[in-house]
């Protein structure tokens, strides 16, 4: 059964996995054992499907949950299949005003964060790849420490900022914190792909006239689409998953973000099971297609400029 | 432009401080104010005293600090943290390498797999959190069933309740989300590493492990680098999984730094704000020792070799 290879079970594929790989990869192509090369087409695709199902078994689990009333899930013994199949909970929860307004703070707050840090962190990527002056490496620096520290290492700090500014329970604050602290992954990644392209290639539009700013807009960022792209995806999903700050910021129900918001659908005095785990999928689902809209520049997105 | 130095400088691109703060203005603006100016008030808070309602009372000299160091379960919640971040970050970087190993393989369904490695960095961790906290559950966890129906176990075990299960349990969640981005840095490690050594090692006779050990390691140990400070960084910081799992236990038994820090300034009684903070200033020093000395032995072992 499907289901069965969850949790538990996300170490020990992973793990043979680990022990088989390093064999089987230089084994293949020009040195054709026939047993083996045979096996390999059969072989390689169940081990991606146990590796696949110990990745997503416990979010099987979610949805199978979110599929039964609550009072199916906790319910003695327990089924790895819904006893009674309940599909309402969605609709229940999209109509939900709580529901609602903590998607509406997440959306609001997720999307300024993003286009506050990619306003901010182009021309500083752009200009500390192409130009050496004074304090750069110490601008470098100063981002590097930056990812070094969490919103988290720093809440009692930010609490204490936003409570003498008297922001504690506002957009501003948490849209704030989240754009200064994906700011640094941001600057990184675009630095490293400014970088990449070739000097000549700006001389060239300098010589036609083309101004500095021009540069950037018109041939700079064409170019390196694919840094940006991935620099907004990142940004996006981090401040739609954050959770400390918005915790410790936020106090009104109707300004929580999701990830603050829906859990509270399952404290000591209320119980509702099916809806935090039907809201659970609707708030991973935008993540997880912009995750795949990228899957193709993460490989390199990740890494430019760091590991070269 | 006969000048030499101005000539190096436009060839260097060397330029001015003045236009350098035009470019760079509203990133240092965000860094100092969110990042700086809250680090500083810590600091001031760890030094000062205040009410149950968050007012400042005055200053507290080092009261804080020793407050923080003669705390009884500062033993506890240290030997955790070494516990959460070492376990953690080793068995995340030991399963990513033979995931991405894996993943760099060309074989059908390939494209899925990858989506489905996605799904548990996509989501919220608190999300996670709270999946695994059903999961775990005593009474009708997923888990204990799975467990009893194949027969590992005749009775049920509380994962999160019992306190020799609570950090293995923590920990496991913990690898399960750290792995695939540690694992896709690795993907990008290997496709960093160019075909012709493969095939100079296959000429001159290495075996599929002497490959492995002596090309492919080794060459992997700049993504290995990144992976390792990244997840030490990550998990120390890492607030949403010992949170939400240790949500039912009283005291500080499975509390790691960061969350003990927390709960002293938001969740204790007595909503201590200033000790929160000293604590806040030992985790920020201890993350910085832990990485440079990090750094520090991979260098000397580079030298040694």
């Amino acid at each position: 059964m499907a289901t069965a290879t969850n949790a538990a079970t996300s170490g020990p594929p992973a793990t043979s996995a680990a022990a088989a790989t390093p064999v089987t990869s230089k084994t293949s192509g020009s040195r054709p054992r026939s047993g083996w090369a045979r096996a390999r087409r059969y072989v390689l695709p169940l081990v991606g499907l146990a590796v696949a199902l110990a990745f997503l078994g416990p979010y099987i689990v979610m949805v199978l949950n979110s599929l039964r009333p609550s009072s199916d899930v906790v319910q003695t013994p327990p089924t790895f299949l819904p006893r009674t199949w309940q599909l309402s909970t969605f609709g229940d929860v999209l109509g939900d005003q709580r529901f609602l307004n903590w998607l509406k703070s997440s959306v609001l707050v997720a999307t300024t964060s993003t286009v506050i840090v990619i306003l901010v962190a182009v021309p500083a990527a752009y200009f500390t790849s192409r130009f050496r002056f004074p304090g750069r490496t110490a601008f470098l620096l100063l981002v590097l420490v930056t990812q070094m520290f969490s919103p988290t290492s720093l809440v009692v700090g930010l609490y204490r900022e936003f409570f003498e500014l008297n922001l504690v329970n506002t957009y501003l604050a948490i849209i704030l914190t989240n754009s200064a602290f994906n700011l640094a992954f941001a600057i990184w990644i675009l630095h490293g792909f400014f970088s990449s392209i070739p000097k000549e290639v700006e001389e060239a539009a300098h010589l036609d006239g083309c101004s500095r700013w021009g540069t950037l807009r018109r041939i700079m960022l064409p170019l390196t689409l694919p840094g940006v792209v991935t620099a907004v995806v990142f940004t996006f999903i981090a401040a739609w998953n954050e959770y400390v700050v918005a915790l410790t910021l936020i106090l009104d129900d109707d300004k929580k973000p999701l990830t603050v918001g829906i859990t509270s659908y399952v404290t000591g005095y209320e119980q509702h099971w099916d809806q935090l785990f039907a809201a659970s999928i609707i708030a991973i689902i935008p993540v997880v297609i912009l995750f795949a809209f990228i899957e193709k520049h993460l490989v390199g997105g990740l890494t430019a400029g760091s590991i070269k | 432009m006969a000048n030499p130095t101005l000539l190096r400088r436009a060839r260097k691109g060397d330029t001015s401080l003045g236009l350098a703060l035009v470019w760079l203005g509203p990133a240092l603006l965000l860094i100092i104010g969110v990042v700086v100016f809250p680090a500083i008030q810590l600091v001031r808070a760890a030094f000062s005293q205040y009410s149950i309602t968050g007012l400042r009372l005055g200053d507290a000299g080092t009261t804080n600090f020793s407050n923080v160091l003669n705390h009884p379960s500062l033993t506890t919640v240290l030997t955790n943290t070494v516990v959460w971040v070492v376990v953690v970050v080793v068995f995340t970087v030991l399963i990513s390498l033979g995931v991405a190993q894996f993943l760099a393989k060309d074989f059908f369904g390939r494209k899925v797999v990858r989506w489905a490695i996605i799904v548990p960095w996509a989501a919220s961790l608190v999300i996670t959190a709270k999946l695994f906290t059903m999961i775990y559950d005593y009474y009708y966890g997923t888990l204990n069933l799975l467990l009893q129906t194949l027969r590992i176990t005749s009775e049920p075990i509380d994962f999160l309740g019992d306190d020799r299960w609570t950090m293995m349990s923590m920990i496991v969640v913990g690898v399960f989300v750290s792995v695939p981005f540690t694992a896709y840095v690795f993907v990008a490690g290997l496709s960093a590493i160019p075909g012709d050594v493969y095939e100079a090692a296959k000429i001159d006779g290495a075996s599929p492990w002497q490959t492995y050990w002596r090309i492919t390691l080794p060459l992997l140990r700049p993504a290995m680098i990144v992976a390792s400070v990244l997840n030490i960084i990550y998990v120390f910081n890492s607030f949403p999984i010992v949170y939400t799992l240790n949500d039912r236990n009283p005291g500080f038994t499975h509390d790691t730094t960061i969350t003990f820090m927390y709960k002293l300034a938001f969740k204790s009684a007595e909503k201590d704000v200033g000790m929160s903070a000293a604590a806040g200033i030992f985790n920020v020093l201890l993350i910085l020792i832990v990485v440079v000395i990090y750094l520090r032995t991979i260098k000397w072992q580079e030298q040694e070799n």
